[in-house]
């Protein structure tokens, strides 16, 4: 009824205002950047000036916006995976049994070193043109985005509340629309966090994948990367300090443009049925709810997203029979099916490892291994050592609390590996140990996810025990054992575990790092894998991110799943 | 007479469990359902009343017998049955036109004709002014009114309650329960008939034209009641007492009968203990021994003056009863010697006294103690316990029976039990 009467103010609001225009702008600027980018992916890759990166900053933009367009592609990429990985593991009991050991063995293995290979093959699939590189780059963007992502869609798909499902079925919904009104809504909050974690850790790989060597060619991908690496290689500190200024924008840019309003706009999915304290709106998100034509612009998105999933698509099989037993023969055809691929893919590594590999190789790459596992265990602790009375000091003070948060988000969201030259500079410098010296780097961009965590957790500290600690006067050591760590431990634990998978993936890259000619080389697995690469040897190569592979997988199983649960079991309020 | 809506037909739902005999849930359930009728299926949580709603629903595929809707077998989800829920099952991310217009998106119903069917039903239900907002902003009341609409938008001709009122508070399940009986004498409802489950026997005898009293161990229908009171229908009134009274009366008459009629006592571990607490137990004797009872109760006085339902003193009751502290009988209640000694004896008295209880008529703290004191270690896993409960009770009924008993094993300091562990121990006992 209330929508039939036009209040006094809409004939004016009908015109276009001021933040319209800007709307336009932005548009037609996207849209000629992204025919810009695309021309450009066409070309040969011997066409001059298709491959050469020129340290001017003022290209830094156009840099810029081509590997931010990389970043997204690969993110499309992500989702469609998401979208259908996922679901397939959740819906099919049978799929879900190879699925989902394979996705958590995928996140834990360091893709990183398998950069060249994919190279190879993906330039050996689109023979001379940029486009095998770009996609190259993609691909190695999008194995560092989509498994947690299909982690959290599949996860979310197993936890949907039962009354929803049964609410769902009693009004007959179909397949189709249960996916998209109860599940996909379901799963929103959980994915879009999971996308904003992603989109951080896809900065590292861009930053690496840009600028690859294969043999004696180096090919250099127009984007900030390159520009990195050019600049290392011709020991630029100025173009550095642009390179890194020219990420911060296009960081901030997208948090605020992209993720700020989607984080908000996905609040309206979270499942809870009170309605808690609600932060302020993001501008952006209020830009695009004031601005009539991006308002109907979203509308009409909105509309037909809704449209499309209320299709009454249905493969409706009777509902009872599948509750009822599933065929004994197609058990048994899966089991077979499964059984002679793992016999297939053991026989391959098997004859492939002997043909290239000795046992000794093995040993070393285990004692670098080792050595890799020291530096981050040391660095776990030191960063915890650092950021937790930090994180808990900011945490219980909530204007500071506020503030903080976001900071640590987006040092979190920086690509720690532009920063490596300006470590290297100060190492060489100093004549300093590179054993040690090194080290930092690799926990450089992932502490802040300790941060970032502990400051939610020591925020989240119920207001009653802290006021029941300070009447029983605990203080001291005492209060920090007995009180705020087992307070915070849970959302401690998250964080860490982020950070140390991260420390791993680091290594590779910050176990070896060059300024033009010099190169400081640290002993451990990460160099390992980094100098086989270079060299091409691809059976070391392999055994090195199999190794690596078994020391995070036994890290995450024997430590950090443990007292994860233990966490949440014993240590979760309420 | 017309040809009866709905039927249910030696309805039986059992769950397979790998070691041993089925797990039967409801046993010969028949059902007939007429035209213009509100039927209510009363029972205690765990007599399989939820179950079979869900299998009239259609949610649920029985393992035995039939249900026939209007003659024709039902095989899913059917277009003329509705449903409301306990939870109210909204979505949080639809507002509640949304949530309303869904039963009807899914049958492909034109958007013009669902925002009009929808705008009626949420002003017939008393919500006309709330379509653009989300559930969270709602109270309770409201958002089963939202539930209630989006039952009703889809015009069922058999509309389905489960436990709809239990999760709002006194004052606003009073409201609703009014509002839907008003709305059902004067015509309004687009609905021929109801079916609710519920627990609580007022709003049985309140609400509905006929009872089915369930009773559980498996899930049958004991007795059918009329109700033939006319609507509005007042609390206080005698006859409306007289049969609360009644119907109390014969849930309690249930329990020993049971025991009675199998000879031989079944296996120790097969009867699940109810997740009773301790002080529960401790403050419903104290009430009992204190004036104006003086160890003997009504339970339906009882019951109000504890603002109690008959799902919590039930199990209460007979808790007392099986550690022989209390005794139902015919709707009363009254405590024991063993009772009477327990309230005037002292913190360490009354657990002594909890103990001996325990001992004697709790055969599965028995069993644990007797393992206990075997093993060379004083200590046990929990999960062989829950393994050999399982044996006899669907998982949940077994958990909630190994928690019930590790809580008063505790309190009595017969054993102590490691949670991180799930291990029973003899560590700090004695």
């Amino acid at each position: 009824m209330s929508t039939t009467t036009q209040p006094p103010l809409a004939a004016e609001r009908r015109l276009p205002n001021v933040w319209d225009i800007v709307a336009i702008l932005c548009v037609f600027a996207t849209l000629i950047s992204v025919a810009h980018v695309a021309r450009g992916t066409w070309v040969r890759i011997d066409a001059p000036g298709a491959t050469e990166i020129s340290l001017d900053p003022w290209r830094l933009p156009e840099y810029a916006v081509r590997t931010t367009l990389r970043m997204f592609a690969a993110l499309a990429a992500s989702l469609l995976f998401t979208f259908t990985y996922g679901t397939a593991a959740a819906k099919s009991q049978r799929a879900g049994i190879i699925l989902i050991p394979l996705l958590d063995i995928l996140q834990s293995v360091p893709i990183l070193g398998f950069l060249t290979f994919t190279v190879v093959f993906f330039m050996n699939l689109f023979p001379g043109q940029v486009l095998g590189l770009e996609l190259a780059s993609i691909f190695a963007i999008f194995t560092s985005q989509a498994w947690n992502m299909a982690f959290s869609m599949y996860q979310s798909l197993r936890t949907v509340p039962t009354d929803l499902v049964e609410a769902s079925t009693s009004f007959r919904l179909s397949a189709w629309q249960k996916f998209w009104r109860l599940e996909v809504p379901f799963a929103i909050p959980g994915l879009v966090w999971n996308t904003m974690m992603s989109m951080s850790g896809g900065w590292f790989f861009v930053v690496a994948s840009e600028a690859i060597s294969l043999g004696d060619n180096t090919w250099k991908l127009p984007g900030i990367g390159s520009y990195i690496a050019q600049a290392q290689a011709e020991r630029n500190i100025g173009a550095i300090l642009w390179a890194i200024i020219a990420m911060l924008v296009v960081i901030l840019a997208y948090d605020q443009l992209l993720f700020r309003p989607l984080v908000a706009w996905s609040t309206k999915f979270r499942f809870e049925t009170t309605s808690g304290a609600t932060a302020s709106d993001p501008w952006m998100l209020r830009l695009v709810r004031r601005t009539r034509l991006l308002r109907s612009a979203g509308d009409l998105v909105g509309q037909a997203a809704t449209s499309l999933g209320g299709l009454h698509l249905s493969f409706r099989r009777d509902p009872w029979t599948r509750h009822g037993t599933q065929s004994r023969a197609g058990e048994i055809v899966w089991a077979v099916l499964i059984a002679s691929l793992i016999g297939w893919g053991s026989w391959r590594a098997i004859t492939f490892a002997a043909a290239e590999l000795h046992w000794s190789d093995l040993g070393e790459a285990f004692l670098l291994g080792l050595v890799t596992l020291l530096r981050v265990i040391v660095l776990m602790v030191l960063a915890s050592l650092i950021w937790v009375p930090i994180g808990v000091w900011l945490g219980l003070r909530p204007a500071w609390a506020r503030r903080a948060q976001p900071v640590a988000q987006f040092l979190a969201a920086f690509p720690a590996n532009l920063l490596f030259p300006v470590f290297v500079v100060v190492i060489v410098h100093f004549q300093l140990n590179q054993d040690i010296w090194l080290t930092p780097l690799m926990v450089l961009g992932t502490q802040w996810y300790i941060l970032f965590n502990v400051v939610a957790g020591a925020a989240a500290f119920p207001g009653d025990l802290r006021e029941a600690a300070s009447n029983f006067r605990v203080n001291g050591l005492l209060w920090w054992r007995k009180v705020i760590i087992p307070g915070i431990f849970p959302y401690y634990i998250t964080g860490a575990i982020t950070a140390s998978g991260g420390c791993w993936n680091a290594a590779i890259v910050a176990e070896v790092v060059s300024w033009g000619d010099t190169k400081l080389v640290a002993h451990g697995l990460g160099a390992y894998i980094a100098e086989a690469t270079e060299r091409g040897d691809m059976a070391r190569v392999v055994l090195g991110v199999a190794v690596m592979s078994a020391f995070v997988l036994t890290f995450n199983r024997l430590l950090w799943h443990p007292l994860y649960s233990y966490a949440r079991r014993r240590l979760t309020l309420g | 007479m017309d040809a009866p809506l709905l039927e249910v037909l030696g309805c039986r739902q059992a769950y397979h469990k790998e070691a041993s005999a089925d797990l039967v849930v409801l046993e010969d359930v028949n059902l007939t359902l007429r035209e213009g009728e509100i039927v209510a299926l009363l029972g205690r949580s765990g007599s399989g009343k939820s179950t079979l709603l869900r299998i009239v629903a259609g949610l649920l595929h029985p393992t035995g017998g039939e249900v026939m809707w209007r003659g024709g077998p039902v095989s899913g989800p059917t277009d003329g049955i509705a449903m409301v829920f306990q939870s109210f099952a909204l979505f949080p991310w639809l507002t509640v036109q949304e949530n309303v217009e869904l039963g009807l998106e899914a049958r492909g119903v034109p958007r013009a004709e669902r925002k009009k069917r929808a705008d009626d039903a949420l002003d017939l239900i008393g919500l006309g002014g709330f379509a653009s907002a989300y559930p969270k902003e709602l109270s309770g009341g409201m958002r089963q009114r939202v539930g209630l609409a989006r039952a009703l938008v889809v015009y069922p001709d058999l509309l389905l309650m489960d436990e709809p009122f239990s999760a709002l508070d006194v004052l606003t399940a009073e409201t609703l329960r009014t509002d839907l009986i008003d709305l059902w004498s004067d015509g309004k409802l687009p609905v021929k008939s109801v079916l609710m489950v519920t627990h609580n026997i007022e709003e049985a005898v309140l609400m509905c034209d006929r009872i089915l009293l369930f009773s559980s161990n498996p899930g049958r229908v004991s007795h059918e009641l009329t109700v033939s009171f006319p609507h509005p229908r007042n609390r206080l009134d005698l006859a409306f007492r007289q049969m609360v009274d009644d119907i109390y009366a014969l849930m309690t008459r249930r329990a020993p009968a049971e025991h009675k009629a199998t000879a031989v006592p079944p296996d120790p571990l097969a009867t699940p203990l109810q997740r009773v607490g301790l002080n529960m137990m401790a403050g419903l004797m104290e009430a009992l021994a204190a004036s104006p009872y003086d160890g003997r109760a009504d339970l339906p006085a009882l019951a109000e003056t504890l603002h109690f339902e008959v799902d919590d003193l039930l199990p209460l009751g007979e808790t007392l009863q099986l550690l022989h502290f209390a005794v139902l009988e015919e709707g009363d209640v009254y405590l024991t010697e063993k009772g009477r000694a327990f309230v005037q004896a002292d913190v360490d008295g009354r657990r002594a006294l909890f103990a001996e209880a325990l001992r004697a008529h709790v055969p599965l703290v028995n069993m644990i103690r007797q393992v206990l004191d075997e093993r060379w270690n004083h200590r046990a896993s929990a999960v062989r316990f829950r393994d050999e409960l399982e044996d006899h009770m669907s998982p949940d009924y077994a958990d909630g029976t190994l928690r019930t008993v590790i809580g008063w094993g505790r309190y009595a300091e017969l054993f102590s039990y490691d949670e991180e562990a799930e291990q029973f121990s003899l560590e700090d006992p004695e």
